[in-house]
């Protein structure tokens, strides 16, 4: 008779590396996160093998929300294959067993960075994305205690005074990342430092949003079909970056979020910032039989989402 | 014989403002002692006193910034009945935003020194629910030339400013939004005599073109006798003499107003 007869076959008890009593507070701030869509709640975040400001407060959700069947993406501005992105993938695998994929289509979890995908997210994946600094408040009111009494009060009148300064002082708005929106007609939340030209595809989404800031231990979500309104004046309409009419020169696609490229003769070339998406738009062309979803862009214009 | 004199027409109309029985102690220290007063709508009402008479903390209870220990205050407004301090922050909030102007001593406290001075005077819009952009500039530009703030310095920040325009681009935000209260502490204490004539010069304009009624507090009887119309003596924490201002600076009756009176002529 041996050891191993009398017990059970190995098989892990636990995966996603956090303990279940961390991975249970987090749920439960989520659920309430998502209960009161863009108000800030705070958790404990726990220690993750990363430092504070690389993506700690997304991972944590991702690893809340992952098991071994859940299909992972991760990307850092737009990137699949830069070394955060490649870096925290592997993790998420490693600890968990899940699948990873480069893919939108595929994915059922994607945790980001700066972007959100240009395919049309759908009811059955969830967007995970790292926030910085969670408070739209902060640079209107440092006193943090005063901010909160705002939110509750929503007291947004400085937001809109930041903006009145900007188009006096530049002519125009001139916040690029993390526009303030207003979600569902109550709470002001930065939506993670995405370009304007992504915070349209918030409103009205199929998928759940949750966004989750580490170092300031807040998370706060957009559940699916909810609000969500850039902040702008009545006779000042909202503008996305002037990327309608880029080209990419990889793909010859246009119409989408791109990075630019400098040139040595001091021009510009363009590449599109969603590199999966670029990817496939580039083996579309060679004549590759590649699954290609819809986008929220069409021709550089936003469908309207009702 | 008697003498029946009818009331001025002033008082014959509804009072505005009428805070009764304030008391207000910051532990050992009786700042505000049981007063009470009135003001009537158009009408300027002064109130006198040296340092730490109570002046200002009766002005701060006006402005709802600082609740008593015990007394009433009702403003005669569509919006609002009972006593206002025992409304809560929210509706105490949004009642000074919209109804209640204030111009203090020290700009610092009322204006936000690094945004532009047309951005300082569209804040109190925006709280107001204002949203659009054209309307918010327009507003401003008129509230600051009311103030008679010098139009080309429009989007200059307060910090850039001198201490007269600070405190006109203060009137400006004050009276954007048309209170029907305006008050005023020490508002040209700390200028330059000239100055102090011309902001003097520009709140006395003011309030005879738009009849707004005014709470001026200060230590300068000039000012008062300038402004006011009738006027209160505090006196630790106590009112000690109040009435008309010609009344109360010609033939002051008690020994402190008398001192002043003197102290200044």
């Amino acid at each position: 008779m041996s050891l191993s007869s009398l017990t059970k076959p190995w098989q892990p008890m636990s995966y996603g590396f956090l303990d279940a009593s961390a991975k249970r507070e987090i749920r439960r701030k989520m659920l309430k996160a998502v209960a009161v869509p863009g108000c800030q709640m705070p958790y404990a975040s726990r220690e993750v093998p990363m430092a504070r400001g690389w993506g700690t407060g997304g991972l944590q959700v991702s690893l809340t929300l992952i098991n071994p069947k859940t299909c992972v993406k991760v990307i850092d501005q737009g990137a699949d294959d830069s070394v955060n992105a490649a870096s925290i993938r592997r993790f998420l695998a490693q600890v968990s067993g899940a699948p990873t994929t480069l893919d939108t289509l595929k994915a059922n979890l994607i945790q980001s960075r700066h972007r959100i995908p240009e395919e049309k997210l759908t009811a059955h994946q969830t967007l995970v994305l790292q926030v910085p600094n969670p408070e739209p408040l902060r640079s209107v009111q440092p006193n943090m205690s005063i901010a909160r009494q705002m939110h509750g009060d929503a007291d947004y009148g400085r937001m809109w005074l930041q903006l009145y300064e900007q188009i006096v002082r530049s002519g125009r708005v001139m916040q690029g990342a993390s526009y303030p929106a207003m979600v569902n007609g109550r709470h002001v939340m930065t939506p993670s430092p995405i370009p304007r030209w992504d915070v349209p595809k918030l409103h009205m989404a199929q998928h759940l949003t949750i966004l989750s800031a580490g170092r300031e231990k807040r998370i706060y979500a957009v559940p699916p079909h909810t609000r969500v309104e850039p902040l702008v004046f009545d006779d000042v309409p909202y503008r996305v970056e002037d990327h309608g009419d880029l080209t990419c020169h990889r793909s010859g696609a246009r119409g989408f979020f791109m990075n630019e490229i400098p040139l040595p003769d001091g021009s510009a070339a363009h590449e599109i910032s969603d590199s999966e998406y670029g990817v496939k738009t580039i083996r579309t062309r060679d004549g590759e039989a590649v699954e290609t979803g819809d986008t929220w862009y069409i021709n550089g214009l936003i469908e309207d989402a009702t | 014989m008697t003498l029946t004199l009818n009331p001025p027409r002033l008082v014959a109309t509804d009072a505005l403002l009428q805070i009764s029985n304030v008391s207000k102690s910051y532990g050992a220290v009786n700042a505000v002692r049981d007063v009470s007063a009135t003001v009537y709508p158009g009408e300027v009402l002064g109130i006198v006193g040296e340092s730490g008479s109570g002046k200002s903390t009766l002005l701060r209870m006006m402005n709802l910034e600082e609740i008593p220990d015990s007394g009433t205050y009702t403003l005669d407004l569509p919006e609002v009945s009972g006593n206002l301090f025992d409304l809560d922050r929210f509706a105490r909030r949004m009642l000074c935003a919209k109804r209640i102007g204030i111009v203090y001593q020290n700009p610092h406290l009322g204006l936000l020194m690094d945004h532009t001075s047309s951005g300082n005077v569209a804040e109190r819009l925006l709280v107001a629910g204002e949203r659009r952009f054209g309307e918010l500039r327009a507003r401003a530009q008129d509230a600051l030339a009311a103030s008679e703030f010098p139009l080309e310095r429009l989007d200059d920040p307060p910090r850039d400013l001198s201490g007269g325009m600070q405190q006109r681009v203060q009137l400006a935000k004050a009276i954007a939004l048309e209170p029907a209260l305006l008050l005023l502490d020490e508002p040209t204490t700390g200028l330059d005599v000239s100055v102090q004539a011309l902001v003097l010069d520009t709140l006395k304009r003011l309030q005879q073109e738009r009849q707004i009624t005014m709470v001026l507090v200060s230590h300068d009887l000039g000012v008062i006798r300038t402004l006011a119309d009738r006027v209160m003596v505090m006196r630790r924490g106590q009112v000690v003499e109040a009435g008309l201002v010609d009344q109360i600076f010609q033939d002051p009756q008690h020994p402190y107003t008398q001192q002043l009176v003197h102290a200044k002529l």
